[in-house]
């Protein structure tokens, strides 16, 4: 009878139903021990529990303890946040120090968080004077991004939500892919098509930044558990791990819930990476949730899960190697870092915050504390960094932000064609009709277009060969 | 978020070197930027409000003050909250007054209890309004864009349209008071996210009347309209008004008919029918067709595109015997098509030439192309042109 009632259960479990395999052939499977399904076979072998078990032994909830005592469980205390350096630079336990970071290491960590924080303020300023049409800086969130891409193989997958320039910068990312991008020119590999900030690129293994919150989050979880199945069919290649960025805010989207627990159940190698910053947009953490953060979540899909210091790229480096490690273990699973910050800038050049926060808390959090301050003081700690290469460095970078972004100035926008192609692979009969009658409407009425700021002008039209 | 705000912060380019994202050819002469100061689509006068005989007779013997779209729309929202206890507003960001400022200072003066931020989930909140509205309130749930309203696209197709056929003799289980706001269309630099409109996703779906206002005084009439309905109702704002398009608006609270088209010019040669923005893209084309080609142009307004008021589009086209379509959207299984194929069955015998569809192009509306996608004067022009010399 309970060999039965667990043939039932698993073909419930697996979704077979009396359609397509008999029970018998199941029962063969199951005999043999090699059934695809042992996590179920797992959970219906506790069903039949012994008498007088002290625990209830249901199909989803297979070690939970019987009891009298009628108590809802509520919010437990925060779960804490891990550090490694103190405010002013210092090891928080020098007893407890993560491994050595060489000093190249450190630096390029350090300027790459420079770098983002002064094209942000020019690019900014770009905006607010018209010269491009949108910006997100992210301000108070370098470390979250550069930190995390440090401990990631460069030919981890990446999907990024918007604000992960940091990402960017670290594995490559040039000023003059950021220009192009920024002003849509020809040289932007999105070609013209994304609003400004929406990066990608397919050579550093960047999927494209979509505006949509949290849709990035279940692809994560598909294309980690695309690297797992490749890696099963390529054993020689080295593993890869798939690394998912977003906000809080988003993580209030139903997206995040189904790609937390499709990944568990899949056991996908992604590590879902939350930048809780405090704000999406106007709205505060306590509109958005009332758990403890994000990471409670993680443990309620059951998925290993860390809290971090978000100001302390040394923290975020450290916890992101040990969930790469994590994410590789076994037969891969997700893991969930929930990087604590607080956005110091406007959502975008669209917003005012200061429309819906004092605009003292922001100074507070400025003083307070500050990723890349952090870790200069470090570096000063140990005598790799001063005032004078400081200067030196800023100055250089502006330069290059600036020699970049004159240059992308200049430069043309991609041809006419790109606003059609790739929405197929090939042009439709109906839109290549379209873009004659669009040609025919240029020519006829040239004075009211403008088309020399495009590549090829008006040959730009052609379909592409 | 494209509102733009006026403050600056810091000066770090030294160098000005000014190229616009946003301009016009110097020697254009239809591919202006609508002059929204001067246009006949809006009342610049108090009397040319209150001439209009959609009003009440309260609203007509009036005032008006002159504001623009999204204080209109705050206007009728914080009419409905303050004289009916069932309605609700809420949406992402809107208790700080909204990303557009539709809902500025109404959290304040209604209560956090009806006026509040939900967490960031389209499907959630507007499930949440559906519940709401089934158990007896008027929930008015905003989505921040029209590109973001696709996770609730389940809740609005599958229960909010549904709720009343399934439930049969069930009476009052049903979504009736739900309105769904949300900004759409273009403003010329959205790109893929922040362009879209997705009306025609909606008008394929029987139980959910589709509205879209053309200008401050439409959108305060139609919104009071829509919260009253006894259907759900999703309510899109073309998000390039909320600030361009000021006229003279009545004080006075009023309603204006849903399922109304409204004629807002007579001709007798060509009738083109469109809605929201484009309606001004359409009256700077009519001016100078009418000047070029001697004929004159009835231009309608559906107002509401489903379901449409296909009476008086049809007795239109049959008066003047051609017809064109406007619309941003994608012209494949646009809104163009269904009053196309309308007009097909209902005016065959009279048309002079083929019903012409002008709207964007079949794709994606892509940062730097956006004004070769999106309808211009240029090509509504033309298009005038082509039926005539038909």
């Amino acid at each position: 009878m309970a060999s039965r009632r667990a043939i039932v259960a698993c073909e419930r479990a697996v979704g077979m139903h009396a359609a397509a395999r008999t029970r018998a052939s199941i029962a063969q499977r199951l005999s043999t021990k090699t059934s695809t399904c042992q996590c179920q076979q797992q959970r219906w072998n506790s069903v039949s529990q012994k008498p007088n078990s002290d625990r209830v032994r249901f199909p989803g909830a297979v070690d939970s303890k019987f009891t009298t005592s009628l108590d809802f469980t509520t919010k437990d205390q925060a779960m804490p946040t891990f550090r490694v350096l103190d405010a002013e630079g210092q090891f928080a336990d020098p007893q407890n120090v993560p491994p050595e970071t060489s000093p190249e290491e450190l630096l390029k960590m350090y300027k790459d968080m420079v770098f983002v924080s002064i094209m942000d303020l020019i690019m900014f300023d770009a905006q607010r004077q018209g010269l491009i049409s949108f910006y997100m800086v992210s301000a108070g969130e370098e470390a979250i991004t550069v930190g995390s891409a440090s401990s990631l193989r460069a030919d981890d997958v990446i999907f990024a939500q918007y604000r992960e320039t940091g990402v960017f910068q670290y594995r490559g990312f040039t000023p003059d892919d950021f220009m192009a991008q920024l002003f849509h020119t020809k040289n932007d590999a999105g070609l013209g098509r994304n609003m400004p900030v929406h990066y990608g690129s397919n050579k550093l293994h960047l999927h494209t930044i979509s505006s949509p919150l949290a849709t990035q989050i279940p692809h994560a979880a598909g294309a980690a558990y695309a690297l797992k199945i490749q890696a099963q069919q390529n054993p020689t290649e080295p593993a890869r791990v798939v690394a998912c960025y977003f906000g809080e805010g988003a993580a209030s989207e139903g997206d995040f819930h189904a790609a937390l627990n499709i990944a568990a159940t899949r056991g996908s190698p992604v590590i879902f990476i939350c930048r809780n910053n405090g704000y999406a947009i106007s709205t505060p953490t306590l509109d958005q949730y009332r758990g403890d953060g994000i990471a409670s979540r993680g443990v309620g899909y059951g998925i290993d899960t860390i809290r971090v210091d978000g100001n302390d790229i040394l923290a975020v480096r450290e916890v992101t190697r040990q969930a790469r490690e994590r994410a590789l273990k076994g037969n891969g699973q997700p893991v969930l870092i929930e990087a604590m910050s607080y956005r110091v800038s406007h959502h975008s050049t669209s917003d005012d915050s200061f429309a819906y926060r004092a605009r003292v808390e922001v100074e507070e959090w400025k003083r307070r504390d500050n990723p890349i301050t952090r870790l200069r003081k470090h570096l000063e700690l140990r005598n790799l960094w001063d005032e004078s290469k400081e200067k030196e460095m800023r100055s250089e970078m502006r330069q290059t932000v600036l020699k970049a972004y004159r240059k992308a100035e200049k430069e043309k926008a991609p041809a006419l064609r790109n606003m059609m192609d790739d929405v197929y692979e090939t042009w439709t009969e109906e839109q290549r009709e379209q873009m004659k009658k669009l040609r025919t409407i240029l020519e006829t009425y040239p004075d009211e277009y403008d088309i020399s700021a495009y590549d090829e002008g008006l040959d730009g039209l052609n379909e592409k060969k | 978020m494209l509102r733009p705000i006026s403050s600056r912060i810091g000066n770090a380019i030294p160098t000005i070197t000014r190229r616009s994202y946003a301009s016009h050819p110097p020697k254009a002469r239809l591919n202006l930027p609508t002059d929204y100061g001067t246009t006949p689509l809006l009342h610049h006068t108090s009397k040319a409000a209150l001439a209009n005989q959609e009003l009440s007779e309260e609203a007509r013997n009036g005032t008006t003050s002159r504001i623009n779209l999204f204080q209109a729309i705050n206007g009728a929202l914080a009419h409905a909250l303050r004289t009916d206890q069932r309605v609700m507003l809420f949406g992402e960001d809107v208790a700080f007054g909204g990303v557009f400022r539709c809902s500025m200072n109404l959290a304040s003066e209604f209560g956090e209890d009806r006026v509040f931020n939900t967490p960031l989930s389209e499907q959630g909140l507007v499930g949440f309004g559906i519940g709401a509205a089934m158990e007896g309130m008027r929930p008015v749930a905003e989505i921040q864009f029209a590109d973001y309203v696709y996770p609730a696209f389940d809740q609005i197709v599958n229960e909010a349209a549904k709720a009343r056929f399934r439930a049969g003799v069930n009476k009052g289980m049903d979504c009736g008071g739900l309105t769904v706001r949300m900004p759409c269309g273009s403003v010329g630099h959205g790109a893929l996210y922040h362009t879209q409109s997705p009306e025609s996703l909606f008008t394929h779906i029987p139980g959910v009347h589709v509205v879209v206002p053309r200008s401050p005084m439409q959108a305060k009439g139609l919104l009071l309209a829509a919260i009253e309905c006894p259907d759900p109702v999703v309510f899109m704002e073309p998000k390039i008004l909320y600030r361009a398009a000021v006229e003279h608006v009545p004080e006075e609270a009023y309603t204006l008919p849903l399922n109304k088209a409204e004629t807002l010019k007579q001709g007798k040669d060509i009738t083109i029918i469109s809605y929201g923005t484009p309606l001004y893209t359409c009256q700077s084309a009519i001016t100078a067709a009418e000047k070029d080609f001697d004929c004159t142009i009835e231009l309608i307004d559906l107002r509401t595109i489903f379901p449409w008021d296909r009476q008086t589009v049809i007795s239109s086209v049959n008066k003047t015997g051609r017809c064109i379509v406007v619309h941003e959207s994608m012209v494949n299984a646009g809104v163009g098509a269904e009053v196309a194929a309308t007009v097909q069955e209902g005016c065959f015998l009279r048309l002079e030439a083929p019903v012409q569809r002008v709207a964007g192009w079949t794709t994606h509306t892509g940062l730097a192309y956006e004004k070769f996608v999106i309808p211009d004067v240029a090509r509504v022009y033309d298009a005038i042109k082509n039926v005539l010399e038909y």
